[in-house]
């Protein structure tokens, strides 16, 4: 469990994060998802005790992450959207890496490397970098760390790996495992994040299950336009729309329309969820 | 897996569940994959794969078998025939019969 109560964060005055309170459940997968420059990647490195909070607190089972106590350590892992190419085959890396984590398991790792259609006898320095982000992505998973922060994973997978990313992902975490994805590629982790996170500059606009979700706003794919809608979008074929629910009817979220609805209507969609 | 963008997700897993056991390909006593093992086949969050099992769970289709897993229940063909037709003639019917009106199709131009 993870409680960020009142968390701030600047560079010198330049204020990055302020105030932000969030919950993070156990066994979750959730989508962080915010536009760019609302600190993202910032909070992320702040729940991996990279960076020292400036105001507030975050708390992980009980401790501070920035103490860096190996035994919470080495129950994180953090996948950064950049990541370095050592001069070495993946196995020897995570082989000799792996050790720092509570649970790592090799042969998992050459399990999803072979999922993901990667070689794991390939020097990472001359893997292209779709190659290394699947190799760091799956080191990530074979950690079996409590916690794993991703900052943009899907950046640089091809097509194919995208949809073999969400199936990993699925399949290679246990429910003891919590996900918190960062991405702007709303469709690249469809079907895969819940609950889903908006940050804004300075806010937590939404923080909810995707049933959650779909008990309050309705998402409707139709050909006529809704006057109460809170977003809507002319698609081929009609539009879609983003409307309060009261009757409680179910649909599929869609998650760059709700992310649309979110930031037009922040005042409104904070006190729907708080309810 | 492709979604329709209609239906929660849930709901169409639940779906293509109910239609392999219309189709046969699924008796009543088989065991059906874990809600991981469903999530990862799919790539949709083990959640989402819990509900799914959940509904089919209340309606009657499948049970658990606690620390075994999940198997088609007796009599889900009935339940899942039931269910689905209601499904199709509330929801898909009047939009066919909608389409047909525009288009000008008579059922008995086609239906012998």
């Amino acid at each position: 469990m993870i409680t960020i109560k009142e968390l701030g964060f600047s560079y010198g005055s330049n204020v990055v994060l302020k105030d932000i309170s969030l919950n993070l459940e156990e066994g979750r997968i959730y989508g962080l998802l915010g536009e760019n420059g609302v600190g993202k990647t910032t909070l992320l490195t702040l729940l991996a005790g990279l960076k020292k909070t400036t105001s507030g607190t975050i708390d992980i089972d009980g401790r501070n992450p920035f103490d860096r106590q190996p035994s919470l350590l080495s129950n994180i892992y953090y996948l950064p959207d950049e990541v370095p190419a050592p001069r070495r085959a993946a196995i020897g890396f995570a082989r000799d890496n792996g050790q720092y984590w509570e649970k790592f398991d090799l042969t998992k790792f050459s399990e999803i490397m072979k999922v993901l259609d990667t070689d794991e006898n390939q020097r990472m320095d001359h893997m292209s970098y779709g190659q290394l982000k699947k190799t760091m992505i799956s080191f990530a998973l074979a950690t079996n760390a409590r916690y794993m922060f991703m900052d943009e994973p899907t950046n640089g997978l091809d097509i194919p790996s995208k949809a073999q990313f969400r199936k990993a992902v699925s399949k290679y975490t246990s429910d003891e495992s919590t996900l918190l994805i960062s991405t702007h590629q709303a469709r690249d982790l469809e079907a895969i994040i819940d609950p889903i996170i908006i940050l804004d500059r300075q806010d937590v606009l939404l923080n909810a299950s995707i049933g959650e979700i779909t008990e309050k706003l309705y998402f409707d794919y139709g050909t006529e336009i809704d006057p109460d809608a809170l977003y809507s979008e002319m698609v081929p074929g009609g539009c879609i729309q983003v409307t309060p629910n009261p009757s409680g009817a179910e649909s599929k979220v869609n998650i760059e329309a709700l992310f649309n609805a979110v930031l037009l209507h922040k005042s409104e969609i904070k006190e729907m969820f708080n309810k | 897996m492709e979604f329709n963008q209609n239906k929660p997700i849930y709901l169409q897993i639940a779906d293509g569940i109910s239609e392999r056991i219309l189709s046969g390909e699924l008796k009543e006593g088989d065991r059906i994959l874990s809600v991981r093992e469903l999530g990862g086949e799919l790539g949709v969050n083990p959640n989402t794969a819990m509900r799914s099992y959940e509904k089919l769970t209340a309606d009657g289709i499948i049970y658990n078998q606690r620390g075994i897993g999940y198997f088609v229940a007796e009599g889900a063909k009935k339940i899942a025939l039931d269910r689905m037709r209601a499904e199709f003639l509330q929801d898909e019917l009047p939009q066919i019969l909608r389409k047909m009106e525009l288009l000008e199709i008579k059922p008995s131009d086609y239906l012998k």
